[in-house]
């Protein structure tokens, strides 16, 4: 903010004509910056919504037809039709479901403890967790999940998401509870609460923003996840993602379908992220943390 | 004086605070402790899926090094991960610069801004194999308008990595600039008025001021997106697969392959091990010629 202002004031010293050609001309040329670095995210999330509302042939046409007339939603049909989406659908809701519930009730007191004890080394140690490669902790898990006959359910991928989410809420809540005053908790302790008490009820519910922004983060990233999914799922067991990548393969050349299978997948997550965007941008911040 | 004595009062008091900690570090064992060690154990037997184990001590690190196809996805890794750190760090940080300043609407597109990290990556891979076919893609029909020559773009050995980097680009760019950012709304303004009082142009005030301030930002960024980089695996597995042949194909990809294609789970298991000490090396490297930047 500061740089620009600056800069306004100091290009002339009264608000003659030279200066407000200067301005304008800055103010253009900034407009044109925001466009530029904007539109390769808005125009490809259009093209997925142009190639789901088009018919077969509008998709196959060269040169492209880009806005779908009369848009179709036969796209969708044909996926709902030859696909199980509902059963991939509720696979992930499980999945992701019960990993950020399992986070939050483990991660949001460790984030405390953590943030109270000032143990640095701990939180290194979760950022380690960050670093290393999905595929590291997913061959000795598959191996594991084998012998002891837990493949085919549900709860070989709801463990092994527990990697994404876990860290997540941990790094946020650490975040949080260490910018928390604790004034509000001592004055509870000297009243005679326990430690778990004065975390409970008053740490905790001081850092709900915190705890909503580390579970929109878990859900986003475990909703997005799709390694585990793809080697752990088995045909009744697939997540969205996973589902939707086994499209490509069978129907490659029906892009409808395919671009409505993507937009389906990621539809939810992209308005939650519209809807909290202030939230997630003050969360990713302060973590710069990101799944998988 | 009694400073010690605090510190160490400070200590034991802090230390009440550990059991809150315990259930995820117990958690934080089983599902990252574990892997990393019964990893290491795999990687010293020949181990097929369906077949018995024997140990073999290091022969399967001895044969990583003559293993060509492994050799070569170390070539591909870097050559991608120089790319898509460069880039994003670049564009992120102008990103960065441009958000930071107030103008109408800024939230939203904001919001619009970062919705590429937040997209599902099978979907978004979905999206760009579709604009990047060669003949109906939107891709070479765009560059055709413009009077370029069209591209096989993921279809061709020696374009296939930097349409991947693209991929990565789009992707990744807003993580960065979220990074950036919390450095910038967290500087301070004093030195911009001394230095307007002191006469300098917004560039010196760029060049002297803001970048310094955001540095750290910047590194950080960096070993966020080199960490990452070396680590892509979704977008590209969907995308080509590690194809044309194995022209894409990452160490991500080929340890994938060897470990959920060809079940040779030991020989995955080495690969995992030279893989984690390639990344935590570099990372290293990073963080040290942050200490280093930090120093001068």
């Amino acid at each position: 903010m500061a740089a620009a202002e600056s800069e306004m004031v100091m290009s002339d010293a009264g608000p003659g004509l030279g200066w407000r050609i200067r301005e304008t001309a800055w103010r253009f040329a900034f407009g044109v910056a925001v466009f530029v670095i904007v539109s390769p995210a808005i125009t490809v999330m259009l093209w997925m919504l142009s190639l789901s509302f088009k018919n077969d042939v509008d998709n196959m046409a060269f040169p492209p037809v880009f806005v779908p007339s009369p848009p179709t939603l036969a796209n969708f049909e044909a996926v709902f039709e030859n696909n199980n989406l509902g059963q991939n659908l509720i696979n992930s809701i499980i999945v992701t479901g019960l990993a950020t519930l399992v986070a939050l009730v483990v991660g949001v007191p460790a984030g405390y403890g953590i943030a109270k004890a000032q143990a640095h080394k701990i939180a290194i140690g979760i950022l380690i967790a960050r670093i290393t490669p999905a595929l590291s902790y997913l061959i000795p898990l598959y191996m594991l999940f084998q012998l002891i006959g837990l493949t085919g359910t549900v709860w070989p991928i709801v463990i092994t998401h527990l990697v994404i989410t876990l860290p997540i809420v941990i790094y946020i809540m650490i975040g949080f509870f260490e910018t928390l005053p604790p004034d509000l908790e001592e004055a509870a302790l000297i009243d005679g609460c326990t430690l778990w008490q004065a975390f409970r009820h008053v740490a905790m519910p001081l850092a709900r923003p915190g705890i909503v922004v580390g579970t929109v983060l878990s859900i986003i990233f475990s909703w997005n996840n799709f390694i585990f999914g793809a080697v752990l799922g088995g045909r009744t067991t697939r997540t969205l993602p996973v589902a939707v990548y086994n499209m490509l393969t069978f129907e490659q050349v029906a892009w409808g379908p395919l671009a409505a299978a993507a937009l389906l997948v990621t539809a939810p997550v992209l308005i939650l992220t519209l809807f909290i965007q202030k939230e997630i941008v003050g969360g990713l911040t302060a973590g710069g943390v990101k799944g998988g | 004086m009694s400073s010690d004595a605090a510190a160490l009062r400070d200590t034991s008091y802090g230390r009440r605070y550990l059991p809150f900690a315990y259930p995820a570090l117990g958690l934080t064992a089983a599902v990252i402790v574990f892997p990393w060690m019964f990893t290491l154990f795999m990687s010293v037997h020949e181990w097929k899926i369906g077949s018995a184990r024997e140990f073999v001590g290091f022969a399967n690190f001895a044969k990583l090094a003559t293993d060509p196809r492994f050799i070569e996805s170390i070539g591909h890794t870097l050559y991608f991960t120089a790319l898509a750190v460069a880039l994003p760090v670049v564009f992120g940080t102008a990103a960065a610069l441009i958000f930071n300043e107030r103008f109408p609407l800024r939230g939203l597109l904001r919001a619009v801004f970062i919705l590429p990290m937040m997209a599902t990556p099978v979907a978004v891979a979905l999206v760009w194999t579709m604009m990047f076919h060669p003949q109906l893609g939107v891709l070479n029909y765009l560059l055709t308008a413009v009077g370029l020559p069209p591209a096989l773009w993921v279809y061709a050995p020696s374009t296939v990595i930097p349409s991947l980097v693209l991929v990565e680009v789009w992707h990744w760019t807003p993580l960065v600039m979220l990074i950036v950012l919390g450095g910038l709304t967290a500087a301070p303004t004093e030195p911009y008025e001394s230095a307007r009082i002191d006469g300098a142009n917004a560039w010196q005030m760029f060049r002297l001021i803001t970048l310094p301030l955001i540095m750290p930002f910047i590194v950080l960024a960096t070993v966020i997106r080199t960490i990452d980089a070396l680590k892509a695996f979704d977008t590209i597995y969907v995308i080509t697969g590690g194809g044309p042949g194995t022209a894409s194909e990452t160490i991500n990809i080929y340890l994938y392959l060897q470990a959920f294609s060809f079940y040779n789970i030991g020989y995955a298991s080495a690969v995992v091990v030279v893989f984690f000490v390639l990344i935590i090396a570099l990372a290293l490297v990073l963080l040290w010629l942050r200490q280093k930047a930090k120093w001068s």
